[in-house]
């Protein structure tokens, strides 16, 4: 390698080159040499290295991003600190009261603000003069606004549904702008109860299929056309689209088999978009188990069962837990499967609550985080009090998501510690 | 045909020898299409140490792992002819429940694999899976095996330590001592030694001597010194075919084939 360098320098380099190499330092067998394929070499790697850190850069920005503006709504100034409101609470319509001086002034100074704009464009290029008074003013005022606004939001009351039902004296409206925000008050408490209960209700339909499927793929199927088939079919299946899945759920699940809009045919929706992952990332865990210990123990007399339960799955399982729980969380943060089979944009009752049979509790629909954040993002009048509602929800929601990752990497730790190999 | 009259003829010839626990008659084997053994006949008697040479690729692992139906694991491996019988009972019959099959018939891989649980639950494990809960019963078990397999006293203060922590040669012993747990009368050996060290080497060997007087072993080899030491007799494989098979200082001293000769002396292989 380093001689046909060589080689290549002394034919592709100019001579001189060479020479104010050897000018400077004596040219030994290892000394560095300028080439191009080092050029490129390195340019290559600092292209590789910007583009990892702009991906990095732009993941932390949407993280942070979010974070910033979903503190506002979780976290208070004041003791304790958290807005237990926002994360107990039924969404509510927000009912808020302004000082209606502030507000008479405000809307007052925009309207001058509109028309000095109105009266600028109108001005002809020549008249400079009175296009710089325009625009001082208009400074002025946008400042006059600000310092208003502050005001506004210092004095201006707000209260949610419940909180404006208990109201002794409703403020007058002498004094206030009376205004209602649906979806804007209360908290996202049934939502957040809403996605646990389908995280954990699809983890364990889809662990148990996907495992099973994955125990007789592994170990028992014969190598042939039918069982490539089948790893055809559930590779496929992991790239539906997962409102296809929504829709598929919604016509089986919700129609055909009657369950209606319910946790169960939630459940298994997102059971059946996570399974293509589960399968493959198990059935590759169980693989992964060398063959002496299968022989070993079949030698011994077990069964194939006993040698699968024994000697097989409790070593396949620190590989199957995290990749399935992965799998699962990232199902989980899909709208599309739960929005036609399971999601209720508002529910009064919390799941357990007002159950005639406890059958019940699997028939009936729950509020979701993604579907939440879908409402209050698309489906009402978007105004300030909605974007509190939207990134609240969604840091939630990111929390949760992240909170199911991070335990099965727990998880697996304290099950590896257990079966090492 | 030669092969045949020669095991025959050896049959005849020792007829005061122990009864033979292993008979295998004809017998035709292969994987898929390609074909592993050729008419193969037989016996193998009972607490005798028995060796199986010849050079890679001629079918002695195949024929070992005949014995306790370790082949079934193999989807194309089929026998085409010939029986095998243990104790005179067929055990390719239908009636043959495999898994008291390889209860009857133990066996230890050429690469050892300790499973990575404790060493007392590595030993337990046969018995475990036969549903024996019986605390002292296990107790009693696995010191008993780790004595036959002349471990005991290496590891008897660390039972429930990961039986990965031992060396090569310990771990082969406690796959054989695992072996023992479940009461076999028969033990193969697919070259038990191959991954071990002169020193770890000799004391396996030692315990195969030792293990002879309650067992019958079969034990796969490349190393004819340890045919030589281990064995009372020897077969030679050549090409998926028996060459030769008799008293362990005839091969070695005196064979009747001159392929037995070259492979013994070292000429090839
Ligand atoms: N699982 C299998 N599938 C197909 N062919 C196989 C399989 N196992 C072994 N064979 C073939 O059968 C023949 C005999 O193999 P076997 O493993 O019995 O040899 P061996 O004598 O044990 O060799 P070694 O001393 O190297 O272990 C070889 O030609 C081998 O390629
Ligand atoms: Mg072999």
């Amino acid at each position: 390698m380093g001689r046909k360098e060589i080689q290549q320098n002394g034919k592709l380099e100019p001579f001189n080159l060479m020479q104010k190499n050897s000018h400077k330092e004596p040219t030994h067998l290892f000394s560095k040499r300028f080439s191009k394929k080092k050029v490129l070499e390195e340019s290559v790697t600092y292209l590789l290295r910007t583009l990892t850190y702009l991906v990095i850069v732009l993941a932390g920005y949407l993280f942070l991003d979010i974070a910033y503006k979903g503190s506002k709504a979780i976290f208070k100034t004041e003791a304790p600190f958290i807005n237990t409101q926002f994360l107990t609470e039924k969404p509510q319509t927000l009912h808020v009261f302004e000082p209606l001086e502030i507000d008479k002034k405000l809307s007052k100074i925009r309207s001058e603000v509109l028309s000095l704009n109105i009266k600028t464009k109108s001005l002809s290029s020549a008249n400079t003069e009175q296009a710089k008074e325009y625009s001082t003013t208009i400074k002025a005022h946008n400042n006059e606004i600000k310092r208003l606004d502050i005001l506004r939001k210092k004095d201006r009351l707000t209260f949610s549904d419940t909180e404006y039902r208990a109201l002794e004296f409703t403020p007058s409206l002498d004094e206030f702008k009376y205004n209602t925000y649906a979806y804007s008050g209360g908290g996202i408490g049934p939502a957040i109860i809403g996605t646990t209960l389908l995280v954990f209700g699809s983890i364990l339909i889809a662990l148990t299929m996907g495992v099973l499927c994955a125990i007789y793929l592994s170990e028992y199927s014969k190598p042939g056309r039918s069982l490539q088939a089948i790893r055809l079919s559930i590779l496929n299946l992991s790239g539906v689209p997962s409102i296809v899945f929504g829709l598929f759920g919604f016509g089986l699940f919700v129609l055909y088999l009657d369950w209606g809009v319910s946790l169960i045919a939630g459940w298994f929706t997102l059971a059946l978009m996570a399974l293509p992952v589960i399968i493959t990332a198990s059935e590759e865990s169980m693989r992964a188990i060398p063959k002496g210990f299968r022989e070993g123990s079949l030698a011994l007399g077990a069964s194939k069962w006993t040698c699968i339960r024994t000697n097989v799955l409790p070593y396949a399982l620190p590989g199957i837990l995290t990749s399935s729980i992965m799998g699962i969380a990232r199902v989980a943060g899909e709208t599309a499967p739960i929005m036609f089979t399971a999601a209720y944009a508002l529910r009064d009752r919390l799941p357990w609550e007002g159950l005639e049979n406890t059958t019940d509790f699997f028939f009936q629909g729950v509020m979701a985080l993604p579907y939440h954040i879908y409402v209050v993002s698309s489906k009402i009048p978007q105004n300030e009090y909605t974007q509190n509602m939207q990134y609240g929800t969604a840091l939630v929601f990111l929390l949760i998501v992240g909170s199911f990752a991070l335990s099965s990497i727990i998880l697996r730790a304290k099950v590896r510690k257990k079966y090492d190999w | 045909m030669n092969v045949n009259f020669q095991t025959d003829s050896k049959k005849s010839d020792t007829p005061s020898t122990p009864k033979a626990v292993i008979q295998a008659r004809d017998l035709d084997f292969s994987y898929g299409d390609s074909q592993a053994l050729f008419n193969i006949n037989m016996d193998i008697h009972k607490k005798e140490v028995t060796a199986f040479i010849g050079p890679s690729g001629c079918g002695k692992s195949t024929f070992l792992r005949c014995f306790n139906r370790m082949n079934d694991l193999i989807e194309i491996a089929k026998i085409k002819s010939g029986t095998i019988k243990i104790s005179d009972v067929d055990i390719y019959d239908k009636n043959v429940d495999v898994i008291e099959l390889r209860k009857h018939v133990g066996m230890v891989f050429q690469k050892s694999n300790p499973f990575p649980k404790s060493i007392y639950e590595n030993i337990a494990y046969g018995m475990r899976i036969q549903g024996i809960k019986n605390k002292k019963e296990l107790d009693e078990t696995v010191e008993t095996c780790l004595k036959g397999a002349a471990l005991w006293d290496e590891v008897k203060d660390r039972l429930n330590q990961s039986a990965l922590g031992l060396s090569g040669g310990q771990q082969q012993r406690l796959c054989i001592a695992r072996a023992l747990a479940v009461k076999p009368k028969i033990i193969l050996m697919d070259e038990p030694c191959s991954a071990l060290d002169p020193v770890a080497t000799a004391k396996v060997e030692e315990l195969i001597h030792k293990l002879k007087k309650q067992y019958t072993i079969v034990v796969v080899t490349h190393n004819m010194q340890q045919a030589a030491r281990v064995s009372d007799r020897t077969a030679f494989f050549y090409l998926g075919r028996l060459v030769e098979y008799g008293p362990t200082e005839q091969i070695f001293m005196n064979p009747e084939n001159p392929k037995t000769e070259a492979y013994v002396s070292g000429r090839f292989g």
